[in-house]
């Protein structure tokens, strides 16, 4: 009998070609294609004088050398901007080479193509840029300030400025019994994909068609931009995202400089053409993100209830803003969290810097939001010496005051409604699960050993599933085998397995019968993309109702053939059967077969469809009115807004007395995502959004110099956490399925990361005695912190009495 | 390559196959394995040797095939991830422990932690946690915060050991 399969820790079955060596990731293709690299600006902020390539001439296995003068007239304007916004008034986009001036250390100048990736190498080496240097925008401070503008046709740094406002939360500030002014910051990091952009072309001039293989996040967006800035019909340009090295936000961005220049050079040359960044310029090159600085004011009671929060902040956007406001108006809409905010107000400006161009990375505006929010929390709780949980058990919405209108507009354009959750129960299980409450005998006995130890918690919503839609397809094929297509791609999601898992359910087969594809334009040509936490509810709720649609169509034909009611037919492991009775059946592969009726038989099987064996009546078309041949099913899923996930997490750290090197001991995760597909899938993403979360709160950041020049654009020197640094993750789930989508599911991709900077600064915070401010803390930044505190020197005779 | 580049027509012995491939000195092994021979289960992640994707064994022990020259390995024995199942297609331990504990997400590092593992595992089928810990910490993977990676491969040990009794 068929097992449910949704809901079960199912293995992948993306596994088998990936352990196998035998995934196709965009630089397996190609072997044969012409190479492309770029010559890159190595300043942050210049204007081009004069490029000479006199000396890439002789370099054999040349073929071509394009500079922006050489564009063809659309693909030399600038790159669309993504998503425009009536506060972003300043939009600036790049170029696909640069123009007459470059933006950021990185930019992209010349593009050559040659034989392979060696000689397109060497040519590059030998050609000679001369630049006007001039003076680098780095840091929301010289950005603010304005004394150096990025962009020449403007006259400061201002790209949009924003208000959004609930109630009044001055007049609740001022008249608040206690209240608390402060600055926070967060800085860059990046998402660091373990396989990094990547494109590959060829145009066959036979069928006058363009394919494309793109290491992105959106491939159906990616074959609209490629076939309109290049001039085509869109059903000449296909777009296939195969095996994806990882994403977490970096390459939802699109399109790339290389992924219209690639195109454009297959169609020119009528050969295949490939790029791939290598690690160096996939740092200077792709998008970064996090970089705000906040102030808060806030006014609370004595109860450490918040009355009224006012929050401006700056969001460095970098180079450009083709995505446009998207990050900073996330972080205005998620900042409240779990807590009853009905007093807020939040400001902010988006600046443009000479660094490179930020666009969402796993979690996208959200922990920063958290880490404001979380931080003015624990401030209170400090200022009215009152527990961290109690003060926030104290703001949380309760249970029953769902759905909960935050009075915001989210990212989506549509209103920010929490639509179900547990914020207490949360809490209550994260307090059960880090040990919160008996935190105070381990400090004890910690500190009895010498050691220092604090205890932190960070909560979180996160609004997951943003429209506007996805699809999905579900064919049954005469065989029996199921064929199941989505536009979106997959990063490692696991989305062939858990997307089969919802099928065999809907459809009532046998999970090995259903082959997933996602990600090709081929197969489905509509689709947003993967992002926002959102592939799972999107395509999985679209795929679930593509899936009913063929069932009710499989139940309509069986039904005839059986001489029964479809309301009295059930599909058990691909068979319809009437129910109670299962001798009267009839496999669904021979639904298939009567689901398209034949002229010409392909099989024996088929033969059953053929004009002269199919018992229809005489008075009625062979396909009935309002039906289609074949048994398949399109469903779009387009939600009238977002469903909100949530999430408790908590951490214990160790901070050495000397050394001021900061170890996690325990870390601890309370998670809730609605109905969970897959629980093993699901506790891999927090796995991963964890480790990533501690790696943006203890060793990663973008360390620009004070000339723009990416210091770190490295793995040597950008710490990306080894099996050595990252704790295992206690986790434990809540379940509270959302109302607005079929399946009752949220989205889980980044909430692992969102909390955590917030979460491990409480947790120095609580150890060391001082406010921790500003994430990431390296640690030479909190020794610094200690002397700044004067607690450097404290008496160690204790603390060291155990070394 | 430039006109004056010297070639080197070499011997590679990869997954007990001998190739005769004509590289100059300057080709990588991770390019003669992708581009030369075809075998794209070793990645590129870094070309710096600090990911490890591009892991493989030579002559039993775990190498960045980013940082050799296919010239210089000429005469000893490669093993990629294409070479670790069986001749019959059946997983090697380390394979089907990181498909049953979900140690791999996008795959993109697996080839080369699974290399590593496989060469932990040959050196000592029952390594301790310490000992997985110090043998992946020099690959590194984006998606999956380790945690299974270190499950997947105190698995292999077990499977292995299963089959060799």
């Amino acid at each position: 009998m068929t097992t449910a399969m949704f809901g079960e820790p199912v293995r992948r079955r993306e596994d088998e070609r990936l352990i196998r060596g035998a995934g196709t990731y965009v630089d397996d293709l190609g072997s044969d294609a012409l190479a492309v690299a770029f010559v890159r600006s190595p300043h942050a902020h210049a204007r081009i004088v004069d490029v000479d390539v006199t000396d890439a001439l002789d370099v054999p296995g040349l073929v071509a050398i394009y500079t922006h003068e050489d564009l063809p007239e659309r693909i030399a304007e600038p790159l669309p901007l993504l998503i425009p916004h009536p506060d972003l008034t300043e939009p600036r986009t790049q170029y696909a080479l640069a123009r007459t001036h470059v933006h950021h250390d990185g930019e992209a100048v010349v593009m050559v193509v040659a034989e392979d990736r060696y000689a397109a190498e060497d040519a590059v080496g030998r050609i000679v840029v001369s630049y006007e240097v001039l003076p680098a925008v780095v840091g929301l401070g010289a950005a603010a300030r304005g004394d150096v503008v990025v962009h020449e046709d403007m006259s400061d740094n201002v790209a949009a400025h924003a208000v959004q406002s609930v109630g009044d939360a001055r007049a609740r500030i001022a008249a608040a019994p206690r209240r608390l002014e402060f600055d926070l910051e967060m800085e860059r990091s990046t998402s660091s994909p373990l396989e990094g952009r990547g494109v590959h072309a060829t145009w066959d001039e036979r069928d006058r068609l363009l394919t494309v293989h793109s290491s992105t996040q959106s491939p159906t967006s990616v074959r609209f931009a490629i076939a309109n800035i290049l001039g085509m019909p869109d059903q000449q340009v296909e777009v296939i995202a195969p095996d994806v090295g990882g994403g977490f936000g970096v390459k939802i961005m699109h399109p790339w400089p290389e992924e219209i220049l690639v195109p454009w050079a297959a169609r020119t040359w009528g050969r295949p053409v490939k790029f791939v960044d290598d690690r160096r310029e996939h740092f200077l090159a792709a998008n970064h993100e996090r970089g705000q600085v906040h102030h808060v004011d806030v006014g609370f009671d004595e109860q450490g209830r918040i009355l009224g929060l006012e929050v401006t902040f700056d969001h460095d956007h970098g180079a450009y803003i083709p995505y446009g406001l998207i990050l900073p108006i996330i972080t205005s809409t998620q900042l409240p969290g779990p807590y009853r905010l009905p007093d807020y107000r939040v400001e902010f400006r988006s600046l443009y810097t000479t660094t490179m161009t930020c666009t969402p990375y796993r979690g996208a505006g959200r922990p920063q939001g958290v880490f404001t929010m979380e931080r003015t929390i624990d401030k209170i709780a400090a200022e009215l010496g009152l527990d961290r949980a109690t003060v926030r058990e104290r703001n949380l919405i309760r249970p029953d005051e769902f759905p909960h209108d935050l009075g915001l507009t989210f990212q989506d354009g549509r209103p920010a409604i929490y639509d179900s959750g547990d914020f207490p129960e949360l809490l209550r299980r994260l307090r059960d699960l880090i040990g919160w409450d008996d935190f105070e005998t381990e400090r004890a006995a910690a500190e009895a050993e010498g050691r220092r130890i604090g205890i932190g918690l960070g909560m979180y919503v996160e609004g997951t599933g943003v429209g506007p839609y996805e699809g999905g397809h579900v064919r049954v094929e005469t065989t029996g085998r199921v064929q199941v297509a989505t536009g979106l791609s997959s990063q490692g999601q696991g989305h062939e397995t858990v997307f089969a898992q919802i099928v065999a359910d809907e459809l009532g087969v046998p999970f090995d019968t259903v082959d997933v594809v996602t990600g090709d334009t081929r197969r489905f040509q509509y689709a947003v993309g993967t992002f926002a936490s959102r592939a799972a509810v999107m395509s999985g709720n679209a795929i679930a109702l593509a899936a009913r649609e063929a069932r009710a169509k499989a139940l309509r034909i069986a039904a005839e053939a059986l001489e029964a009611n479809p309301d009295d037919l059930d599909i058990v492991d691909g068979v319809v059967s009437v129910k109670g009775t299962p001798t009267r059946s009839i496999p669904l592969t021979q639904v298939a077969v009567l689901s398209n009726p034949l002229r010409y038989s392909f099989s024996k099987e088929a033969q059953a469809a053929t004009q002269f064996s199919i018992p229809t009546s005489q008075d009625e078309p062979p396909v009935p009115s309002g039906e289609e041949p074949g048994l398949e099913g399109t469903g779009f899923y387009s939600p009238v807004r977002s469903t909100f996930a949530s999430g408790a997490h908590a951490a214990v750290v160790e901070t050495d007395p000397e050394t001021a090197e900061i170890k996690v001991l325990r870390y601890a995760v309370l998670h809730d995502c609605g109905r969970i597909i897959n629980p093993m899938i699901l506790e891999g993403q927090i796995h991963g959004g964890v480790a990533q979360g501690i790696a943006g709160a203890l060793y990663e950041r973008m360390a620009y110099d004070e000339h723009g020049q990416l210091t770190n654009a490295s793995f040597m020197d950008f710490l990306m956490p080894y099996v050595t640094e990252v704790p295992e993750p206690e986790i434990d789930h809540i379940e509270t399925p959302s109302p607005l989508n079929p399946l009752g599911i949220k989205g889980a991709g980044e909430a692992g990361v969102i909390p955590v900077s917030a979460t491990i600064a409480s947790a120095i915070e609580d150890a060391e005695g001082f406010p921790i401010d500003r994430m990431p803390i390296s640690p030479d930044e909190l020794w610094a912190l200690r002397r700044a505190a004067g607690t450097d020197r404290r008496p160690s005779g204790k603390l060291l009495a155990g070394r | 390559m430039s006109d004056t580049e010297t070639l080197h027509t070499i011997t590679l012995v990869v997954n007990g196959a001998e190739h005769r491939v004509t590289v100059p000195a300057r080709r990588l092994l991770s390019d003669a394995l992708r581009h030369d021979l075809g075998l794209t289960g070793t990645h590129v992640g870094c070309e710096h040797g600090v990911c490890g994707c591009c892991t493989v064994t030579v002559d039993g022990l775990p190498i960045r095939s980013c940082l050799t020259f296919a010239v210089a390995v000429e005469g000893s024995e490669v093993r990629t991830v294409e070479g670790l199942a069986g001749p019959d297609g059946e997983l090697h331990p380390v394979q089907e422990a990181f498909s049953e504990c979900h140690a791999l997400q996008c795959g993109f590092c697996t080839p080369g932690f699974l290399m590593s593992a496989a060469a932990l595992l040959d050196g000592d089928p029952d390594p301790s946690d310490d000992d997985i810990t110090e043998a992946m910490a020099g690959n590194l993977c984006r998606c999956t915060g380790y945690v299974n990676i270190s499950k997947a491969i105190r698995r292999a040990g077990e499977l292995a050991k299963e089959d060799g009794s």
